[in-house]
C-alpha cells in the first residue's frame, strides 16, 4: 500500500512540475522574450491576441495585451502541415525532435522547486548525484540536433548539427570543471541539500546571514574564518564559467552557432515543420529553464529566501511551517524568470561569436580557468586545517605548485593562442 | 609631394582585451535603452504621436494622417469644383496612359437642358481598378481638366476583386471638391 501511495505521490509531482509549471513558463518565456526584445529594439511586441469574443457574435476582442498569444502559437503549431521531406533519413528525422526535448524535461526531476509541502519534499526525485544527473542527461540533447543536422540531408542543416556537437562538448568540459571548486564547499551532491546548506549559510555568491549573535555570520566561517572570504574569489570564477558554459550549453544567443541564421539558413532545424519544429524551439528554452534553474540552485540559494529569512519560516521543532512550501516556490521561480530575463538581455547585447572564438574560447581559456580555479579553491579550504597542525612547509609548496600550474597554463594558452605565420605560395 | 603621415592602429589595452567591461557596459547601454523605452521616452515617442513603447505607432488606433507631406500620392480620385460641376470631360486621356490599364472610362453626352451643355461630355462611368493601379500619377500629369488626383487615401481594402473597383460614385467621395484650380467652363476667376 504504501509503494501505492509512494507512486501516487511521485505521480502528482510530475504532472505538477513538469505539465503545470514548467510547460507554462516555456510558453510563457517565449512571450517575455518576443515582448522584452521588442521594448528593447522600440518595438511593441505581440500586444493583441486576446479572447476573440467577436468570434461568437460579440462586438469586442479582449485583448488582454497579448497574454493569450502563446496558446495562438501552440494551436498554429498543431494545426500547421506535418511535413517530412522525400530526401531526409525518415527514422532520425522523426526522432531528433524528440530527443531535444525529452532530456531538457527529464533534467527537471532532480531540481528542488521549494523545501516541503504538506511533509512532501517539493522535487521529484531527492537523489545524491543531482548535478552530475543533470549533467548526463543535458549532455545527451546534443544527440537530438545532430541527428536533425544529418537526417536533415541538407548541407545548411549538417553544419548547425557539426557546430552543435563540437560546441556541446566543450562547453562541458569547462560546464563540469567549474563546478567543482562548488561542490567541495558544499561536500555533496544532493540538491536539496545544497539548497539547505544555503538556507542556513546564506546563498553561495552572497554568504551572509543577518540575526544570531554579532547581528550577522558570514556563511564561509568553518574555511578558516573570516579568511573564507577569499572563497568568494573562486566561486565567483566557478559562477561566470557555469553561466558561459550554460548559454553555450543551451545555445542561446552569443554562442547560437548551429541555428544561426545568417549564416546557415535556419540550421538543424531548416527542414522541420509543425509540431516537430516546436518540439525544437520548446526544447530549446526548457534546457533554458533547467539552465537557470541549476544556477539558481548552485549560487543564488536555491528556493531559500536567503540572508537568515529562512529562520523566520521555522516553528519550535525546527520543522517548516505549513505555507512554507509556497513561499520557497515563489521565491525559486522568481529566481528563475529573474535568470530567464537576464539571458534575454544578453541575448540582445553580446553579438554571436565567431566559431573559431567560440572554440577558442572553450578550450584555451575556460577550460585552464576551471582547473587552476579547483586548485585555488582547494588550497584555500585546505590552508587552515594545514596552519592548525603546523604543516606550514607543505602548505607554501602547495601554494608554489598552484601558481607554477598556472603559469604553465597560461603559458599553453599563449602558444595555442599565437597566429600562424601566413603560408607563402 | 604631400606628407605621408603612417598612423598607428589603436592597441586594445589589457581591460579591453578582457571583454568583460565591455559586456557590462553593453548590458547597461541596453538596459537603459528599455527604461527609456517604457517609460515612453525613446526617440521619436512624442514627436511622432507613437504609442508610447519604443517609436510605433499602433496603426488602427493611430493614424498617420497627420504626419503625410502634401505631395503624398494616395489612391487617385476625382474633383468636383466649386459649383459642384464634375470637372472631368471625359477625354479619356488618363484611360490611354495608364500603365497598368486600371482606368475604364464609359463617356457619355451632357444633354442640352443641363447647365452645363457647353461642356458636352462627361463620364457615364468610370471606373478604377484597385488591385492594378501603381500610384504612379500619370493619370493626374496628363490631365488637361485637373479633374484627377492622387488623394491623401491609403487605405484600400476590400473582401473580394469587385470590392476593390472604385466607381464614379466613390471616386467622386474620395475627391471631394477641390477649389483654387484653373476655370475653363465657367465666369469665376
Amino acid at each position: 500500500m504504501d509503494i501505492l501511495i509512494l507512486i501516487l505521490i511521485t505521480m502528482v509531482k510530475i504532472v505538477g512540475f513538469t505539465f503545470v509549471l514548467t510547460l507554462p513558463i516555456i510558453a510563457y518565456s517565449v512571450y517575455a522574450e518576443r515582448r522584452f526584445s521588442a521594448i528593447l529594439q522600440d518595438r511593441v511586441g505581440p500586444n493583441r491576441t486576446g479572447i476573440p469574443l467577436t468570434l461568437f457574435g460579440f462586438k469586442k476582442d479582449i485583448p488582454l495585451q497579448g497574454l493569450l498569444q502563446p496558446l495562438a502559437d501552440g494551436l498554429k503549431f498543431i494545426l500547421k502541415e506535418d511535413f517530412t521531406p522525400s530526401h531526409v533519413n525518415k527514422f532520425f528525422f522523426w526522432l531528433a525532435p524528440a530527443l531535444t526535448m525529452v532530456p531538457a524535461l527529464l533534467t527537471l526531476a532532480v531540481i528542488p522547486f521549494g523545501s516541503e509541502l504538506f511533509g512532501e519534499k517539493l522535487v521529484i526525485a531527492d537523489v545524491s548525484v543531482g548535478p552530475l544527473f543533470i549533467f548526463a542527461i543535458a549532455s545527451l540533447s546534443v544527440y537530438g540536433i545532430t541527428f536533425a543536422g544529418w537526417a536533415s540531408n541538407n548541407k545548411y542543416s549538417f553544419f548547425g548539427g557539426v557546430r552543435s556537437c563540437a560546441q556541446m562538448i566543450s562547453y562541458e568540459i569547462a560546464l563540469g570543471l567549474s563546478v567543482i571548486p562548488v561542490l567541495m564547499i558544499f561536500g555533496q551532491l544532493n540538491l536539496t541539500n545544497i539548497v539547505e546548506w544555503q538556507a542556513q549559510h546564506g546563498w553561495l555568491l552572497c554568504p551572509i546571514t543577518f540575526g544570531g549573535e554579532n547581528g550577522f555570520d558570514f556563511g564561509f566561517y568553518e574555511f578558516g574564518g573570516p579568511l573564507g572570504i577569499l572563497l568568494l574569489l573562486p566561486i565567483f570564477l566557478s559562477f561566470f564559467i557555469f553561466t558561459v558554459s550554460i548559454f553555450a550549453e543551451t545555445n542561446r544567443m552569443p554562442f547560437d552557432l548551429p541555428e544561426c541564421e545568417t549564416e546557415l539558413v535556419g540550421g538543424y532545424h531548416t527542414e522541420y515543420s509543425s509540431m516537430k519544429f516546436a518540439l525544437f524551439f520548446l526544447g530549446e528554452y526548457a534546457a533554458m529553464i533547467v539552465g537557470s534553474a541549476l544556477i539558481v540552485t548552485l549560487f543564488f540559494g536555491g528556493w531559500s529566501l536567503g540572508f537568515g529569512l529562512d529562520a523566520l519560516l521555522k516553528d519550535d521543532t525546527d520543522n517548516w511551517v505549513a505555507y512554507a512550501g509556497l513561499i520557497h516556490l515563489g521565491a525559486f521561480l522568481t529566481k528563475v524568470i529573474a535568470f530567464i530575463l537576464f539571458f534575454i538581455l544578453v541575448r540582445w547585447t553580446v553579438p554571436r561569436f565567431r566559431y573559431d572564438q567560440l572554440m577558442k574560447l572553450g578550450w584555451v581559456v575556460f577550460f585552464e580557468l576551471a582547473l587552476i580555479n579547483i586548485l585555488v579553491a582547494a588550497v584555500i579550504m585546505a590552508a587552515p586545517n594545514m596552519v592548525e597542525r603546523g604543516e606550514i612547509g607543505a602548505l607554501i609548496v602547495l601554494i608554489i605548485g598552484v601558481i607554477a600550474f598556472s603559469i604553465a597554463m597560461f603559458v599553453i594558452a599563449k602558444s595555442l593562442d599565437k597566429k600562424k605565420a601566413p603560408q607563402s605560395l | 609631394m604631400a606628407e605621408v603621415k603612417k598612423l598607428k592602429r589603436p592597441e586594445l589595452n589589457t581591460g579591453e582585451k578582457l571583454y568583460l567591461i565591455a559586456l557590462a557596459k553593453g548590458a547597461m547601454v541596453t538596459l537603459k535603452h528599455a527604461v527609456k523605452s517604457v517609460t515612453g521616452k525613446s526617440r521619436g515617442a512624442t514627436g511622432l504621436n507613437s504609442s508610447g513603447l519604443g517609436i510605433t505607432m499602433q496603426f488602427p488606433e493611430q493614424r498617420w494622417d497627420d504626419f503625410l507631406p502634401e505631395y503624398y500620392r494616395g489612391a487617385p480620385a476625382l474633383v468636383t469644383d466649386e459649383q459642384d460641376r464634375e470637372r472631368c470631360v471625359s477625354c479619356q486621356l488618363c484611360e490611354f496612359i495608364c500603365p497598368p490599364k486600371a482606368i475604364k472610362i464609359i463617356p457619355a453626352e451632357i444633354p442640352a437642358d443641363d447647365e452645363w451643355a457647353k461642356v458636352e461630355k462627361r463620364p457615364k462611368e468610370f471606373d478604377i481598378d484597385m488591385t492594378r493601379c501603381i500610384y504612379c500619377g500619370m493619370c493626374e500629369e496628363v490631365c488637361p481638366e485637373q479633374a484627377i488626383y492622387l488623394r491623401k487615401e491609403y487605405l484600400i481594402t476590400g473582401t473580394s476583386r469587385e470590392d476593390m473597383v472604385h466607381n464614379k460614385a466613390k471616386l467622386y467621395e474620395i475627391g471631394g471638391k477641390r477649389v483654387g484650380l484653373v476655370n475653363k467652363w465657367n465666369e469665376l476667376k
